[in-house]
């Protein structure tokens, strides 16, 4: 095990499957000789040099439809889009081109490329860079949509998701960079559609995405501490697939769930999973689903207002005592 | 020698085998799109279609240029572009009509027109998009140092378009083996190109911001077209990069299904009916010394293979339900849970 943080491991999930295939390539603004503008491709210009690790001018659109010409026609290239909210601005390619080809052509054709993408709030960077748009993705047939939570998942899927044969959207959580977290040193591949179970509990099951993972293992804490109220925490880790399996059995253990979202209130992927556990469990439940979410609102850069809206260890903490209470 | 005088002399040196060649690609893509306009009117096509007629010298003049593992990009208006690979009529009647002998058993349509296995990488049917994909096959060519060839066609329309833009720069600076082809019809949807662009040539007057030489050809002149399509494509495959090229041509019908095209006045689609490619190439053939018998059995032959192709994709069932809920995924199927 290594101590990295999120962004090294970043770099490592990278590294580990560019030594593995020479037809792993990646492209970006800004992310080969300056490592990335969040510092999470630092040293593979280095190591695999111009050729396999290319700079791009601002061009979405040429970012992503060269990734998808070039997926398609032999190579597996990663692409960035430096913050998620930019997929507005090739959000046709992504949404319209990518995720269809395979299907609308009878399966002729196979699109194996992962675009990484700096994600969400928490960093005081205003409404136009601190979206959480998972959400967009998910709900897109043809996409696979993961969002890691700690360094070494990080790593894990990042590989899973460079392995795969199908188009993949990793959100990498803004805030979450800087953490730190034990690593495998060796190959380390954790494959898409699982949840991991981080805390057992017999109370509540809380299903939490990326930043809202330690807010949740914080909340949980709080509660078994100071309330006696026993939690499981899950976290899908990939939304598509989506590992509803693990989600049901901690929810048919404890009889109740709450979702701890970052998106905006409406269509969050919160509500599927809702959605899902209402149609399969509704017997099973001791009381109602409660989603926890940033307010339907744009986010706000001033240091309260964004803390103000969302989701915190302390809201999740109150709503989860008005449940079981 | 400048460039135009190159084309001539490319020209004149042209054999009369590569002739019937273009010849008979261009009479087989009308008999295509003109079967697929009768199998509108006659209800067995649904949906919308976008007729290529009387823009068959592109395709051709490309389709004969291009190496077998080169790379075809078309939009929806890509039924020719399709034909002139290697492609079956029945696997493009088939696909029209939505059932098993379509290119794609129907999951595509018209619009979507793919095959892979002969280098169609696909018909795009949003403006511009696959114009940066192009761009990516090319790359990957370069990357994989196979020096095949990405052929990309457009309409007059995504000239002013973002994606048209962001690919030109992006293939430049990359010095890509891509080939950009412009077939300026004059005409977005209904809207005279002229009206709505801030230059006369809508590809070739932007060449020069990125660094690239301004080409306008005549688009009906299947000659021109064949020359240019080889001295373009041979740049790119020796790795001279990317060029961008605009043929000036002309559809004879609406832009879709749904248009009579009756915003053109009649002088002006007069006047291209008599540049119309084919009959214009086939006085040519005779002018070069061509026998005419040998002309009238390269259209008698051609009228036997649409009617036998016609025949046999109309006799193919429609696709199994199943196929609705297969190939989201590699896996080849649908699923998005456990």
């Amino acid at each position: 095990m290594a101590q990295l943080t999120y962004r090294e491991a970043v770099a490592a999930g990278m590294a580990q499957e560019m030594r593995r295939d020479p037809n792993v390539v990646f492209l970006g603004e800004d992310v080969a000789a300056a490592g990335g503008v969040f510092k999470a491709t630092v040293g593979l210009f280095e190591e695999f040099g111009p050729k396999r690790v290319r700079d791009t001018p601002i061009s979405e659109q040429a970012i992503i439809g060269a990734a998808m010409g070039a997926a398609m026609t032999g190579l597996r290239p990663i692409a960035e889009i430096m913050f998620s909210d930019f997929f507005a601005t090739c959000w046709d390619i992504v949404a319209n081109q990518i995720a269809k080809t395979r299907y609308m052509t009878d399966g002729q054709c196979t699109l194996p490329l992962v675009i990484r993408s700096g994600n969400g709030g928490g960093a005081r960077f205003g409404a136009q860079h601190s979206q959480a748009v998972e959400n967009w993705a998910m709900a897109i047939p043809g996409l696979k949509v993961v969002a890691p939570s700690q360094a070494a998942d990080v790593k894990g899927l990042l590989a899973a998701s460079i392995r795969d044969p199908d188009p993949v959207l990793f959100f990498e959580q803004k805030s979450l960079y800087a953490t730190k977290g034990d690593v495998p040193e060796g190959e380390h591949v954790v494959p898409l559609g699982q949840a991991n179970v981080l805390r057992e509990g017999s109370d509540v099951t809380i299903v939490a995405l990326a930043l809202m993972v330690p807010r949740a293992l914080e909340a949980a804490e709080t509660l078994q501490q100071e309330h006696g109220i026993s939690a499981s925490v899950v976290d899908p880790r990939t939304l598509v697939p989506l590992d509803t399996q693990t989600i049901l059995e901690q929810v048919s253990k404890t009889g109740r769930l709450v979702t701890v979202e970052e998106n905006p209130r409406l269509c969050g992927w919160g509500a599927e999973i809702a959605s899902i556990v209402a149609e399969e469990l509704f017997w099973d439940l001791d009381g109602p689903i409660v989603r926890i979410t940033t307010p339907h609102i744009p986010l706000a850069a001033a240091n309260n207002l964004e803390d103000a809206m969302l989701p915190s260890a302390d809201k999740i903490v109150a709503r989860v005592r008005e449940l079981v209470d | 020698m400048n460039p135009a005088a190159t084309a001539r002399s490319l020209q004149a040196a042209l054999s009369p085998d590569t002739r019937l060649k273009l010849f008979t690609s261009m009479l087989e893509c009308r008999a295509l799109e003109k079967r697929a306009y009768d199998l509108f009117m006659q209800n067995l096509i649904k949906g919308t279609s976008h007729l290529a007629l009387g823009q068959e010298a592109v395709a051709a003049g490309f389709g004969l240029a291009m190496r077998a593992d080169d790379y075809t990009f078309c939009t929806y208006r890509g039924h020719n572009h399709t034909y002139v690979r290697g492609v079956s009529m029945t696997s493009i009647l088939g696909e029209l009509m939505g059932n098993t002998a379509g290119l794609m058993r129907g999951k595509g349509g018209s619009m979507h027109l793919t095959s892979v296995e002969h280098g169609v990488m696909g018909s795009y049917a949003i403006i511009g998009a696959h114009m940066p994909i192009a761009a990516g096959a090319a790359w990957s060519a370069q990357y994989r140092g196979t020096e095949q060839v990405a052929v990309c066609f457009f309409g007059d329309g995504t000239t002013n378009i973002g994606a048209f833009h962001e690919a030109l720069n992006f293939a430049v600076i990359w010095k890509l083996p891509v080939v950009f082809v412009c077939e300026n019809n004059l005409y977005m949807e209904y809207t005279s190109i002229y009206d709505v662009t801030a230059v006369e040539h809508p590809a070739a007057d932007r060449a020069s911001a990125y660094g690239l030489e301004p080409v306008l050809i005549d688009g009906n002149d299947v000659d021109e077209v064949y020359t240019t399509a080889m001295r373009a494509i041979e740049l790119a495959r020796r790795g001279g990069g990317p060029s961008l090229i605009e043929a000036e041509t002309y559809r004879h019908g609406g832009h879709s299904r749904a248009d009579p095209g009756k915003y053109r006045p009649d002088e002006e689609v007069q006047a291209w009916l008599a540049k119309d490619p084919i009959p214009m190439y086939r006085q040519r053939l005779l002018d070069l010394g061509t026998e005419l018998a040998t002309i009238e059995q390269i259209e008698t032959e051609t009228a036997a293979k649409i009617d036998a192709a016609t025949e046999e994709a109309r006799k193919a069932p429609p696709p199994d339900l199943e196929l609705a809920e297969k190939d989201v995924w590699a896996d080849g199927g649908s699923a998005w849970r456990n």
